[in-house]
């Protein structure tokens, strides 16, 4: 594969410019070297590892439960979608059986947090192509949902609410109703997102045919997620792999064909209209009863071995691989996220193109920067 | 008008210096009232409700904006070309207030009425590109410099469209004066026999001022800040300073060439003008607000393939009509 253009002629000037760590638009603590002739990106390097806080290490130091709040701090944007993701692996290695309403209170929060993603992911796409206002619009849905999980969880963006065998509150008919008419409400917002952001000549001059990733990318990288969907591939582990209760719902897998910054922002826009019939439906089939398990360990202590679990997080397949030796600590935890492969490839897909869509590429990728460091 | 205010104060260079103050009052304090409007305007499209605190609707947080930038010192960092770093911003503002001098507000209020006002407006207003070159490019910073160099690059070459959608209207009032073109326009506005050449106007202009979606040189997605990276405090407000005043000088020269001037019922002249002055700005403003950016090439290419041909066209049409009529 070609990792940089290095054909520059010897009497034509290039130069580096370090992106970051402290730009705009790498959302975050990300750095990026860019070999540059001119605007046109020559080679491009991403330096990772600003946002490091060794929640591996942390996790092989504390037991199972200890660990549990440092999930959702993974990814501050999906953290629902992390912590749930703990518990499942949690549950599955101890074989704990989870309760009907507590599988189903899972799905209506983590795709909520799904849809709060995507939307912070809208917003923050459109203020690197330079459009402010989606950013706003973005943001008062955004609210909507945090002030949802609000009621439930009691904490707006780092979510502790599930625990091994089920969750900690019991959502009431006002979560219920609220839900609800947040679905409703937000089924209209999201056509006005598709013709006014979408729908926009600039915005499809700007990502359609930009940061193509190459079909082979996916091998040498496990791509997945928005990214490797919107090359037309029908990966989403909620489908291939079902966890929790996902196989009881109706949904489809959005899928993109050429793999560029445009498919990446028509698949995410569906995923969050197939999420809202996700809930839509669990809210509709919500049964009653307990929301934790009735015998749970008091000390959690897997048996010996390898234990693996995979999530759809908002980014792509998150994966918790932990190793066991009986005890109530972990030997190794390793947590595998998907905003470290996808920016793993930008040496292969950023050359050639110009410095405007470098960011456009970092954009629509969708990435976390504590997620990749971790 | 520096003739009536000769007589009242009875020396022509203290009238000079009266009107040069009056000017750059009005410059200040409309500068200020923009940046409120602007905000303003941004929070009411974005359902927010934008400053509220300070005065009422907010009106003195530009006040308050404009005590804190001059209060802070003024830094200049050590890997800089002192001398073209210091210059830049007053070659980027000084020709705004030579600018403002041009324009014929009502049909008795003009300061003084050149009969080549219009390539002398085109003329100086281009110095600005010097002083953000200058920025660029005495701040040395990569940033800085990739603004400068768009700048140029798009300023150059939106100056063709944007002449070339003047000439018509030369043609048509046999005038370069800002005055004769006005007057000549007291039956209906020239936007009516010149929609074409007011729309390229407009695009074009908005592409001089820096003002999105054209605003690739200060980009703050890519550039951080562009060409005024390197700056802060007081050097920096003189920059946005003249990004909104700039605004005033193309709004005004719309108004002129297209809307009319000072022209309209009822109301008097020079209202009339403002209405229509601000009324382009506040479009332009809309402008900013609703659309993403181009990217530098798609930015270039929409000025060389859509609206250079797109403007000689509109010039041949005009020519042949008035050869015609």
């Amino acid at each position: 594969m070609q990792n940089s253009i290095e054909v520059v002629a010897e009497d034509r000037d290039t130069y580096y410019m370090n992106m970051g760590p402290q730009h705009p638009s790498t959302h975050g603590v990300l750095r990026l070297k860019l070999h540059l002739e001119g605007e046109t990106i020559l080679s491009a390097e991403p330096f990772i590892g600003y946002g490091h806080r060794a929640h591996e290490k942390m996790a092989e130091n504390r037991d199972y439960l200890q660990f549990l709040p440092n999930t959702s701090r993974v990814d501050y944007l999906s953290g629902m979608i992390y912590n749930l993701a703990y518990c499942q692996a949690v549950e599955k290695m101890m074989a704990i059986e989870v309760p009907e309403r507590a599988e189903y209170i899972r799905i209506i929060a983590a795709e909520l947090n799904r849809i709060s993603s995507h939307l912070l992911w809208m917003g923050t796409f459109l203020l690197d192509l330079g459009g402010i206002t989606p950013f706003l619009y973005g943001f008062d849905d955004r609210e909507k949902i945090l002030d949802i999980l609000d009621s439930i969880t009691g904490s707006r963006l780092t979510y502790c609410y599930g625990r091994f065998g089920g969750v900690t509150m019991d959502v009431d008919e006002i979560f219920v109703a609220k839900t609800a008419e947040f679905c409703e409400y937000f089924r209209g917002r999201l056509d006005d997102f598709q013709r006014l952001v979408i729908g926009n000549v600039i915005f499809q001059e700007r990502t359609k045919g930009v940061g193509v990733f190459d079909p082979e990318l996916i091998q040498h990288y496990a791509l997945s997620g928005p990214c490797l969907r919107a090359m037309g591939f029908a990966r989403d582990v909620r489908k291939d792999e079902p966890y929790g209760i996902y196989e009881r719902f109706d949904f489809e897998v959005q899928l993109g064909q050429r793999g560029d910054c445009f498919d990446r922002s028509t698949v995410r826009m569906g995923e969050m209209q197939q999420s809202l019939d996700i809930i839509e439906q669990a809210l509709k089939e919500l049964p009653d009863g307990p929301i934790m398990a009735a015998k749970v360990p008091k000390r959690i202590r897997p048996p010996e071995g390898d234990h693996h679990f995979a999530v759809e997080s908002a980014r792509g397949r998150f994966q918790h691989y932990i190793v066991s030796d009986g005890s109530d600590i972990p030997v190794r935890h390793k947590l595998s996220t998907p905003s470290f492969v996808n920016i793993s490839t930008m040496p292969q897909v950023m050359p050639g193109t110009m410095l405007a869509d470098a960011v456009a590429i970092l954009g629509s990728i969708d990435i976390v920067v504590p997620e990749i460091d971790r | 008008m520096v003739h009536n205010l000769t007589q009242i104060l009875g020396n022509p260079l203290l009238a000079l210096a009266a009107a040069i103050a009056a000017i750059m009052g009005y410059l200040t304090v409309n500068a200020m009232m923009l940046i409120w409007l602007e905000r303003k305007f941004s929070a009411r499209i974005q359902r927010r409700l934008g400053p509220t605190e300070h005065g009422p609707f907010g009106l003195l947080q530009s006040v308050a904006d404009m005590g804190k930038l001059l209060s802070k010192e003024l830094l200049t960092p050590d890997h800089v070309h002192k001398p073209l770093y210091l210059l830049a911003p007053v070659l980027v503002f000084s020709p705004v207030i030579a600018l403002c001098s041009l324009f014929p507000i009502s049909e008795s209020w003009v300061f003084h009425d050149f009969n080549i006002a219009l390539v002398l407006l085109l003329a100086i207003s281009n110095v600005t590109i010097v002083g953000i070159f200058f920025a660029g490019w005495g701040s040395n910073n990569k940033y800085a410099l990739l603004g400068a160099v768009r700048s140029v690059a798009q300023n150059i070459s939106y100056e063709i469209p944007l002449i070339l959608s003047v000439i018509p209207i030369v043609l048509m009032t046999r005038s370069l004066s800002l005055y004769q073109i006005s007057a000549a326009q007291d039956v209906f506005p020239f936007i009516l026999v010149q929609p074409l050449a007011a729309l390229i106007f407009l695009i074009a202009a908005t592409a001089e001022t820096n003002r999105a979606p054209f605003d690739i040189p200060e980009a703050e997605s890519e550039l951080i800040a562009g060409f005024h990276t390197e700056y802060s405090g007081m050097r920096f407000a003189l920059f946005f300073f003249a990004e909104y005043s700039n605004m005033v000088i193309v709004c005004a020269l719309a108004a002129v060439l297209f809307l009319g001037g000072w022209h309209g019922p009822l109301l008097p002249g020079w209202l009339w003008f403002m209405i229509k002055v601000y009324g382009l700005i506040i479009l332009m403003m809309w402008f900013r607000w609703t659309f993403p950016r181009l990217r530098f090439d798609q930015l270039m290419s929409f000025a060389w393939i859509v609206l250079v041909p797109l403007s000689i066209l509109n010039l041949l049409l005009t020519i042949v009509v008035i050869k015609l009529i």
